[in-house]
């Protein structure tokens, strides 16, 4: 495993130093086989308050796996998630309850609600949390997809939203009871460069808006690089690398400088 | 020899096992929360249109032909004996008893039962089950308990109206088409025709009702591998509602005739 020096670059340092307190997640000697296949095999792993960190990997690497943990959908086989200090392993689903209000998800697919329309779906966790009031659902709606670039939206369905809409939307739903941190499950795959790159305009704007600590996993090197304060790289079920971008970029390590290149020659575990 | 039989017995029936301790804590879990967290009105509503109001014409069709083919057959064998009169209460009480309840649950668990298990599963392979539950809302309380709490309202409604159309079917066959004495045949429905046998039928409902519903949801809930998975599902959750209405519907026979025995006392 590689450990990158502490010498983050001045600006980011002062953003990260910024915080002193217990980590926002931290992940202790995780581990996780799905049948015979050891997915997660020891993870050791730390999201600060306020920060952005990005995990890259390998398709099929248990990034996605890691992130479902965090919030309680997965259930490791060994080892320790805590969240502000708390830990979440052995908690029922109503106890888990407490802390997804503080953590959102976006996932790769969006998970909209299919039956309901955009303003019902981002809507849906203030009215599951008490507020009844059509015109304070309305006003919180509109500003969300105000922040989101989507004014006017409100009446369609999912199955009529573009994939960039469908994840912009399902970004909405996950912030609008403002959490403390959002997980981001390949916010850009499968989007064009300007969709990608107005999601990671989002993502930066919910961190120096609204303070929202951010765990975003991705493949997509151009928005790690833009978003990241740090970044993680995940290999064979464990954190190989972590340490801020411009570190990432220096590494002369052959797998990170493969896959930051994206070069497969002589790697047939990738077919 | 008994070995290998009990060995080869030994997965499916550890797996039947498990399956009724899945089901068991599912309605566990869901009669927990009907007592101890709010009920989503709008959602239950919702689905007691779609259970209720939505069942009717298949309901009303199935009570009808049912009433007026069962009719029509005992008349056939009954006026060999000059009893054509005592129609009426054959179709009555049978109606009441075994053909109106289970008919009934059969036709909802083709329409209702497949189209939980088919919405719930499919909410589970989009990830839209991770969902609710990323948003601090557990599936159970929002999908299950307003379906389980519709059916039980609705199942009784329905079978009711079975009942009801099945004996106006039988009357306008027996009088109309066979020409049974019609004073006959309703004095004789309204004498072997008992208050016990409308409570066994409502009680029939009622089981029928919490059966199809945690047989339905809990295939759509353990849904998995995507679109063929959500068919397995809904399929299995027709065959698994249909054999359970049927195997129970025997036990509960048997038990409820001893509290309410059949015939005029």
């Amino acid at each position: 495993m590689i450990e990158a020096p502490p010498s983050p670059e001045p600006q980011m340092k002062s953003r990260l130093d910024s915080d002193n307190s217990a980590p926002m997640i931290a992940v202790r000697s995780l581990k996780k086989k799905i049948g015979q296949q050891e997915i997660l095999c020891g993870i050791d792993l730390e999201v600060r308050d306020g920060e952005t960190l990005v995990l890259i990997g390998r398709s099929g690497g248990g990034k996605t796996v890691l992130l479902k943990h965090m919030i309680g959908l997965l259930e490791p086989d060994s080892g320790e998630i805590l969240i502000h200090g708390q830990s979440i392993i052995g908690m029922n689903e109503r106890q888990l309850g407490v802390i997804r209000e503080k953590v959102g998800i976006l996932f790769q697919s969006g998970a909209l609600f299919d039956s309901m329309t955009v303003e019902d779906n981002i809507a849906f966790p203030l009215r599951e949390a008490g507020e009844r009031d059509p015109e304070v659902l309305h006003a919180k709606v509109v500003e969300m997809l105000e922040v989101m670039e989507m004014e006017g939206q409100e009446e369609k369905m999912p199955e009529s939203l573009s994939g960039g809409m469908r994840k912009r939307v399902g970004l909405a739903r996950a912030i609008i009871r403002r959490p403390s941190c959002v997980l981001y499950d390949e916010p850009t795959a499968g989007l064009d460069p300007m969709v990608a790159d107005s999601i990671n305009r989002v993502i930066r704007r919910l961190q120096t808006h609204f303070g929202i600590t951010s765990l975003v996993v991705t493949h997509d090197m151009k928005s790690a690089f833009d978003v990241a304060d740090r970044i993680a790289y995940l290999h064979e079920g464990r954190v190989y690398f972590h340490g801020t971008p411009s570190e990432l970029q220096k590494s002369k390590d052959r797998l990170i400088q493969d896959f930051l290149l994206g070069r497969s020659e002589g790697r047939a575990d990738c077919l | 020899m008994m070995v290998r039989f009990f060995s080869a017995l030994g997965a499916p029936l550890l797996g039947f096992v498990q399956y009724l301790g899945e089901l068991i804590l599912l309605a566990g879990d869901t009669f927990r929360s009907i007592f101890t967290h709010r009920l989503r009105w709008k959602l239950f509503l919702n689905q007691v249109v779609e259970i209720g109001l939505l069942s009717q014409v298949l309901v009303i069709i199935t009570g009808g032909f049912t009433g007026a083919v069962f009719s029509a057959q005992a008349f056939f064998q009954f006026n060999k004996l000059g009893m054509g009169s005592a129609v009426g209460a054959v179709v009555s009480v049978s109606l009441c008893r075994e053909l109106a309840p289970v008919l009934t649950a059969l036709m909802v668990a083709g329409r209702v039962g497949a189209a939980m298990s088919a919405e719930i599963g499919t909410m589970k392979v989009t990830e839209q089950i991770d969902a609710l539950r990323a948003l601090a809302v557990y599936p159970v309380d929002y999908l299950v308990v307003p379906r389980t709490l519709a059916m039980i309202v609705s199942m009784p409604l329905l079978v009711a109206e079975c009942i009801a159309f099945g004996v106006v079917a039988g009357y306008f066959v027996a009088v109309y088409l066979l020409d049974v004495n019609g004073p006959y045949y309703v004095a004789n429905m309204v004498r072997w025709t008992r208050p016990r046998d409308i409570i066994m039928a409502m009680t029939k409902a009622c089981v029928f009702a919490v059966l199809i519903v945690f047989i339905s949801c809990h295939k759509g809930l353990t849904a998995r591998e995507g679109a063929v998975g959500v068919g397995r599902a809904t399929t299995e959750a027709v065959v698994n509602s249909s054999l359970a209405v049927l195997i129970v519907n025997f036990f509960l026979t048997m038990g409820l005739n001893i509290i309410f025995p059949a015939g005029h006392q």
